[in-house]
């Protein structure tokens, strides 16, 4: 009985993932710590020509042209500012690297596989494709993304229809 | 650690593919055929063809080897004037070196390969050779050969008893064993009875045996190969153990090799006229490939300079490092002075180094060229046609990346050139012209560009037989075309004029395919043509993919960059010179010209300062189809920009062909012009 839970506590272990937590607006979002680069102020975008509204544009990083998505646009958050507490989270995944604009980055947290709860339907606020699930953190609700979906969903339109299958 | 032979495969390759370029230029070049000046050169095949031989067999091309002996010989007897280079033995040695080339590209790609030809090939040689008088030993080993050409499966037990000290040289058995295994069907005994208790075991010795049974086509020498390096360190005893006499003269090992090879096809080879067509191709093609193989071969002058910059480098920084430790309270217009000096020379020493860094990747245009007179030659022989072919520019430098992108639509200009181009002889001579036809390919530099221009002296197009198969395939014509209009017509996909479909093209599949493939390298394609004198065409190329001359200019608060070869002029439009056009947007009066006027504010919906047509600047601006004047609020600079590519991290964007980073560390956008003047 014991041995069983032991080794049941291993199997978690093992599963155990690292989430970035940040902020969008109210709410706190998590994604694999993994697929994070790095983290960078918000810095001024060179802006793309006919995109939409949601990708910013595109930063020089270190010679390479890197383009930023505002997650709380395509979210549909209400006030969207960009202050000194703005950062851009550097992503890569999907060998591309991508930066995604939020209004802090707070934390960073292990849960396990067990943690993590499926989230109910949204509606059409998030498609439901890129959710990971919801995990609870010392009492705070954790909206965990599945980055690679979210990049690679035709929707956020960073990749070309043909190359994204 | 045992040497591992693999890795310098690669290099004996590329080093024979070279040895086999300069065998085929050298064997070009008529100057061959006059026995009285042609030492020097004779000299130089030998030279290649006994390198190739030589290495061959050392890196387990034994085949490629056997075969190149024989070239060898010829040779020889060449050199030492035992016997003239005619035009047989030139055609017969060029043939050659297909062959020891369709070999190599075999054994590397692990392909099929057309052992018929080579044996054919092989007899030829054989032939030549044996028909000189004193030659026997040469037809007494053809006949020997021809006797022993039928594939021999083998089995050999190898008793391979390791000495204790094998490990500390270096060997390892295991990649002896993955030799063998190599070599077909190997069942392995391991005899660990010599293997002492774990406790006195010392790791670094050797107390293993083993007895090997090898089933397959391999001879003697090729098993013994696998234990060259370990010969002294070990007992070997390599015995046949199927029934045939054991026959270890070369001829049957050759023959052995020869079924190796057969035995690696996919397919039996076939005498198949279409079917030798088609591997000729291939064969083509994967020579191409090679040198797609990421490597470059890079002149030591070329390292050598980068290594002195870099010196150089050092000393800047560490002289600005000197101002630098200057105390606040001593700074004065000395140092100031110094520390402007030395960010000069650092300005210096980086341009020069960006240069140097680039120049690596440049490599003489003759890559290229140098395939063309075998082309030229084998073409006007097979079509009948007298052909002189004259080569300039030959050690112009251009991008790696562009010239191997080049060679695919230069050899198919080469091609139309002189199958549609220049006429048959008579044809010619009615003309009042002379037999031969010339075709010239010129590569040089032209300001930021290189040119390449193919010109033949041939019949020149014929712009009514354009017009009618044009309206005939349905194609797009504007009313009353200017000869160039009509010229780039063949350029439309499925154009094809050529009467009959010869084998060599007027598929249907040719100038379309040509205009693409510079595109895609940034060029141009033009076309000019006189009817009866020829036709000439130049490709112009930006000198390398990864810097572009361009014109930053600005259009609200966005800075844009206008690949400079693309701009014919600028200026500043009057009121009225702008004129609208219902529903099609507005045209710029240029001394007469009407041309669509873009405005880069209108096009990327960008808030633009200028609210006047005469408060903005027009870039007028030329695609290779058309023209416009692209309307924004600012010129800015001219520079050079380094492209990077926006698809890496995102996807294409219309009218946007790249980007770049500018001396403050922002993006600017470089625009595609041929986009935008089809934007309109």
């Amino acid at each position: 009985m014991n041995a069983a839970r032991q080794r049941d506590e291993a199997q978690s272990a093992e599963r155990r993932r690292e989430l970035l937590l940040f902020r969008l607006g109210d709410e706190t979002y998590g994604i694999d710590i993994l697929s994070v680069q790095e983290i960078r102020r918000y810095e001024a975008v060179t802006r793309l020509v006919n995109t939409p509204e949601h990708i910013k544009g595109v930063i020089n990083l270190r010679g390479t042209i890197v383009p930023i998505v505002d997650l709380r646009i395509k979210f549909n958050l209400p006030d969207v500012t960009y202050n000194e507490f703005t950062v851009v989270v550097i992503l890569n995944v999907v060998k591309r690297v991508i930066g995604i604009v939020v209004d802090a980055v707070s934390d960073v947290v292990s849960i396990t596989e067990d943690d993590l709860k499926p989230a109910p339907d949204f509606g059409a606020q998030i498609d439901d494709d890129y959710l990971a699930g919801l995990a609870t953190v010392e009492d705070r609700m954790i909206i965990v993304l599945d980055i690679e979906s979210l990049i690679t969903t035709p929707e956020l339109g960073l990749i070309d229809e043909a190359s994204a299958q | 650690m045992g040497i591992d032979v693999s890795q310098f495969v690669q290099a004996f390759l590329e080093e024979s593919f070279e040895g086999l370029d300069l065998m085929e230029s050298e064997l070009l070049d008529d100057e061959i055929l006059d026995s009285s000046c042609n030492g020097e050169r004779i000299n130089t095949i030998f030279r290649a063809a006994h390198s190739i031989k030589g290495s061959a067999g050392t890196f387990g091309f034994g085949f490629v080897g056997e075969f190149t002996h024989g070239v060898e010989t010829l040779l020889d007897r060449i050199r030492s004037g035992q016997r003239p280079l005619t035009e047989d033995a030139r055609a017969l040695l060029l043939e050659a070196v297909d062959r020891i080339r369709d070999m190599l590209i075999a054994a590397r790609d692990k392909s099929p390969l057309d052992n018929e030809a080579i044996e054919r090939t092989r007899k030829a040689i054989d032939a030549m050779l044996e028909s000189e008088p004193g030659d026997a030993p040469a037809a007494a080993a053809r006949e020997s050969r021809e006797k022993s050409a039928a594939p021999a499966e083998s089995r050999w037990r190898i008793r391979f008893s390791p000495h204790r000290s094998l490990f500390a040289t270096g060997n390892d058995p295991l990649r002896i064993l993955g030799f063998l295994r190599d070599l077909g069907t190997l069942a392995i005994e391991c005899d660990d009875s010599a293997l002492p208790k774990l406790a006195e075991l010392e790791p670094e010795s050797c107390y293993l045996r083993w007895t090997l049974e090898l089933e397959g086509p391999a001879t003697e020498a090729q098993v013994r190969e696998a234990f060259e390096w370990v010969e002294d360190q070990c007992d070997l005893e390599i015995t046949r153990i199927d029934a045939p006499a054991a026959d270890t003269s070369r001829d049957s090992e050759a023959a052995a090799d020869a079924s190796s090879l057969e035995g690696a096809a996919d397919e039996p080879a076939s005498t198949d006229a279409a079917r030798a067509g088609r591997a000729d191709q291939d064969r083509r093609r994967a020579a191409d490939r090679r040198n797609d193989a990421g490597s470059i071969r890079v002149a030591v002058e070329k390292i050598d300079q980068l290594v002195n910059l870099v010196g150089e480098l050092v000393i800047s920084q560490a002289m600005l490092e000197t101002i630098a430790r200057t105390d606040f309270e001593d700074f004065d217009a000395v140092h100031l002075e110094r520390l402007r000096q030395g960010l000069a020379q650092l300005e210096r020493n980086t341009r020069e180094l960006q240069e140097a860094v680039l120049g690596v990747r440049m490599i003489p245009i003759n890559f290229v060229f140098s395939r063309l007179p075998r082309l030229v030659r084998d073409l006007a022989s097979t079509l009948g046609k007298e052909v002189n072919l004259v080569l300039e520019g030959e050690d112009t430098e251009l991008d790696k990346g562009v010239i191997e992108k080049l060679a695919d639509p230069l050899t198919h200009m080469v091609r139309n050139a002189i199958d549609h181009g220049i006429e048959k002889p008579d044809a010619r001579v009615r003309a009042g012209k002379p037999r031969a036809g010339t075709l010239k390919i010129r590569a040089a530099h032209q300001g930021g560009n290189i040119v390449i221009e193919v010109s033949d002296d041939g019949a020149g197009l014929n712009r009514e037989r354009i017009l009618a198969k044009a309206a005939e395939r349905g194609l797009n014509v504007p009313e009353n075309p200017s000869d160039r209009e009509v010229w780039q017509l063949i350029c439309t996909p499925g154009f094809s004029t050529a009467e009959k479909i010869t084998d060599i093209s007027g598929r249907g599949v040719g100038m379309d395919v040509v205009r693409q493939n510079i595109e895609a390298i940034k060029g141009r394609l033009e076309i000019d043509s006189t009817p009866g004198h020829g036709t000439r065409m130049t490709i112009r190329l930006p000198l390398t993919l990864a810097i572009l001359d361009g014109m930053s200019v600005r259009v609200g608060d966005e800075i844009f960059i206008v690949p400079l070869t693309a701009i014919l002029e600028s200026l500043q439009p009057k009121a009225d010179q702008v004129y609208t056009i219902s529903g099609r947007g507005r045209v710029l009066n240029l001394r007469g010209d009407y041309v669509p006027l873009v405005s880069l504010s209108d096009v990327f919906h960008l808030p633009s300062s200028r609210e006047q047509i005469e408060d903005g600047i027009c870039v007028v601006v030329e695609s290779a189809e058309d023209r416009a004047a692209l309307f924004v609020d600012e010129l800015i600079a001219q520079h050079q920009v380094v492209i990077k590519s926006l698809e890496t991290n995102y996807r294409r964007v219309p009218g946007i062909s790249g980007a770049t980073i500018l001396g403050d560390g922002r993006v600017a956008l470089i625009l595609d012009v041929d986009m935008l003047t089809q934007m309109h």
